[in-house]
């Protein structure tokens, strides 16, 4: 895959007459990363994406080798940092399921209340960063108005915003902060008055509209067989939401909609996204008032030791399945750890679906599958 | 009153007085060449401010507020950092037509401001075929984009710089025929007579509907023809980093920063002298104090008011929507401005044959 695309020294035979090959990336202001696409064009026409990666792979999986079982979650919130909660939640399952720690029910609703927060914060900075490779500067502002009242959530509850590590084996590192409660009850209102401005700066838009329906149509049989995965699947009309299918923490008790459009288009995934961002603001309303008070964290040894065997944990992240897999040998630290990651997967789907399009399409429809690139390099 | 009018009359005179036509007129010149300059440096630094502040207003932000009082150094200051770095040229590019393409595009502004009448008898060329000579001269400034992009020798300079050929082009004509309907109204291609043509009221209110369509279309063919978001694709920095000027910087890349902004002023002065009434004030009918107080607003504060609140208009446009996709974009220029404003321009011609209007 890497021959076809070797610098090219000699420059008397470009190809096929009428191509061109464009660099985007790995420094483009729309690969949102150093994802880097060599993109064929004929005209404005795109004949051929080819994703290449690499460019900020730090080894997460090798370097978590030599970890132990407390340490190696703080590696993880770098992977997909806009869900750092979540992929720590995701390796912490996986020890307390090795080794039957039992999780206090206030860590579980707790838990779940910042993943769902963290979904949402996640999804509004998708909208604003979407818009904007659309070309719309304003809704990006707007989108991080409420991010930011997220983002001092997390800060008050874990003293970071971006990559919190606050999850750890047996339950939460501390207890919340007192204001938590009201603080998200803030949150919620103030969502819930102004998420209707994004409908009208955005849905609602005719250009905004043309620009996404019937663009980047991936069918169902096609995000299955690519292994898509969260809002891109869905939207294809793919059941795949782990809360649904593996509840875990406390999602068994609370009620929600799995949020399934056909269309498969951009403008479906975008719409899977909003309606997503609702019933988050669902469950934690339903949790919010019923924490249960006692223990945020569980009893655990002093060292961890995940029994010999293999291991697998699979949650929800903002961008789809996130599966963690440890092969065990018996020590301190894992043997081999493996994660698989939803971005990786969405990306490789790109080439088919944009393909014969134009320039601005790939904007669309790459904007929608809403990449993560350390989440795709690790 | 000290009017606009009465200094250039005072100016002419003494001149006249001093020194025999020619060298008068040479000198007359001079003056009118650095006023312009001013003018447009002023123009810039104004424009990009206000632009900062629109933006910022509808981003539930601040804007720049740090260099002088309220920010309003801030765009002098960003110039000065503009002239001091250094212009770079690209090794591959052609030299000669990368360093001429922002000179071009900052000339055909230029000489576009030539017969816009600013305030009552404030006019640099009141030439008989103003309306023709600024259609035509607004459609050179697609010369140096495709110059800049070509010379660029950068692939993203250069499917800025077709798609800027393909979208200039193409709106050129639906703007031509939205002008054409005032000057089928008028009668006349002079500005100073379509100006006088509305003295008892702006072409918008007198001509029916179809003068609204035709102001509409002329507002989005415009904001097409400078390469203003919606219609931005020839930059497009989410798709071609930054069009046709990727390769430019310092001075030459404010060039054609600043031929923009000149170029919203002009298209949008122009907008205001066709549709209402360029420096006419407000007259409405037959009430006679309401017009007397209207008049006692300089002319050049009608003017100028007019054509900020189109600029303003078009940086709300620029800050509200997405962008349009390149085949959409030709798709809407042919197959509704066009046909609208063709049916439009022959709905007027029977209005203005019939006296229908006002």
């Amino acid at each position: 895959m890497y021959n076809e695309t070797e610098i090219i020294k000699d420059t008397t035979n470009l190809g096929p007459e009428g191509e061109l090959v464009v660099n985007m990336g790995p420094q483009h202001p729309a690969t949102h990363g150093v994802l880097h696409l060599v993109v064929t064009l004929n005209g404005e026409t795109i004949k051929k994406i080819e994703p290449h990666l690499g460019y900020i792979h730090r080894s997460i999986e090798k370097m978590c080798e030599s970890l132990t079982y407390r340490q190696f979650i703080y590696v993880t919130s770098r992977m997909d940092y806009l869900s750092s909660h979540i992929n720590n939640t995701a390796c912490a399952l996986l020890v307390e399921k090795g080794m039957q720690i039992e999780v206090p029910e206030r860590a579980k609703v707790v838990r779940t209340i910042l993943n769902e927060l963290t979904r949402i914060a996640s999804h509004e900075l998708w909208i604003g960063a979407m818009a904007m490779d659309l070309g719309a500067f304003t809704p990006f502002f707007y989108a991080f108005r409420e991010r930011e009242m997220i983002t001092d959530i997390m800060e008050d509850t874990c003293g970071a915003r971006l990559t919190m590590n606050y999850i750890v084996p047996g339950g939460l590192m501390y207890d919340i902060h007192p204001d938590f409660q009201t603080k998200v009850k803030a949150f919620i209102q103030q969502f819930k008055e102004k998420v209707t401005e994004y409908e009208d700066l955005v849905t609602g838009n005719i250009i905004f509209q043309s620009r996404t329906k019937g663009v980047g149509v991936l069918t169902t049989e096609d995000a299955i067989s690519y292994g898509c995965t969260g809002p891109v699947a869905r939207a294809s009309g793919v059941r795949c939401d782990m809360r649904k299918i593996a509840p875990y923490d406390a999602y068994d008790r609370v009620e929600f909609e799995e949020i399934i459009e056909t269309a498969g288009d951009s403008f479906a995934r975008y719409i899977v996204r909003v309606k997503e961002m609702n019933q988050s603001i669902r469950i934690i309303e339903q949790l919010i008032d019923n924490i249960p008070e006692g223990e945020f964290v569980g009893k655990t040894k002093n060292v961890l030791k995940l029994a010999k065997g293999e291991f697998y944990q699979r949650v929800e992240t903002a961008r789809g399945e996130l599966g963690v897999y440890i092969v065990s040998e018996g020590a301190t630290t894992p043997y081999r750890i493996k994660f698989r990651s939803p971005g990786f997967s969405n990306l490789s789907v790109l080439n088919h679906i944009a393909k014969g399009s134009k320039i601005g399409d790939l904007m669309a429809t790459m904007g929608t599958l809403d990449l993560v690139i350390p989440d795709i390099d690790r | 009153m000290l009017s606009l009018e009465s200094i250039t009359k005072t100016t002419q005179d003494w001149l006249l007085a001093k020194f025999d036509p020619t060298i008068a007129l040479a000198i007359e010149c001079v003056i009118v060449i650095v006023l312009c300059i001013t003018l447009f440096a002023i123009l810039g630094l104004v424009l990009v401010l206000l632009e900062r502040k629109v933006a910022a207003r509808i981003q539930i932000r601040l804007g720049p507020n740090r260099v002088g009082p309220g920010g309003i150094f801030q765009t002098a200051a960003d110039t000065l950092k503009l002239i001091m770095k250094e212009g770079l040229t690209p090794d591959s590019a052609d030299k000669f037509l990368f360093n001429l393409a922002p000179f071009v595009v900052m000339m055909v502004a230029m000489l576009l401001l030539a017969p816009i009448a600013f305030a009552r008898n404030f006019q640099i060329w009141d030439i008989n075929i103003g309306v023709l000579y600024i259609s035509s001269i607004s459609s050179l400034s697609v010369i140096g984009i495709l110059m800049a992009g070509w010379a660029s020798n950068n692939k993203y300079s250069l499917l800025g710089a077709m798609r800027s050929g393909a979208q200039i082009v193409s709106y050129e004509l639906s703007a031509g025929f939205a002008v054409l309907t005032i000057v089928v109204l008028t009668g006349s291609l002079q500005i100073s007579d379509i100006v006088a043509a509305q003295e008892n009221g702006w072409w918008l209110f007198k001509g029916h509907i179809p003068v609204i369509i035709a102001f509409v279309l002329y507002i989005i063919a415009v904001t097409a023809e400078t390469n203003r978001a919606p219609f931005d694709l020839a930059e497009a920095e989410s798709e071609l980093t930054a069009g046709f000027h990727t390769e430019y910087s310092g001075m030459k890349f404010a060039l054609f920063f600043l031929a923009e902004y000149i170029n919203i002023f002009i298209v949008c002065a122009i907008g205001a002298t066709l549709f209402l009434g360029g420096w006419m004030p407000l007259h409405i009918g037959h009430w006679e104090s309401f017009n007397h107080i209207m008049d006692y607003i300089p002319s050049s504060i009608w003017f100028m008011g007019k054509t900020f609140f189109l600029i303003f208009v078009i940086m709300w446009f620029r800050w509200t929507f997405p962008r349009l996709r390149v085949d959409q974009l030709l798709n809407l220029e042919w197959k509704y401005l066009l046909p609208i404003s063709l049916f439009n321009l022959l709905l007027v011609t029977v209005i203005a044959i019939m006296g229908w209007h006002f």
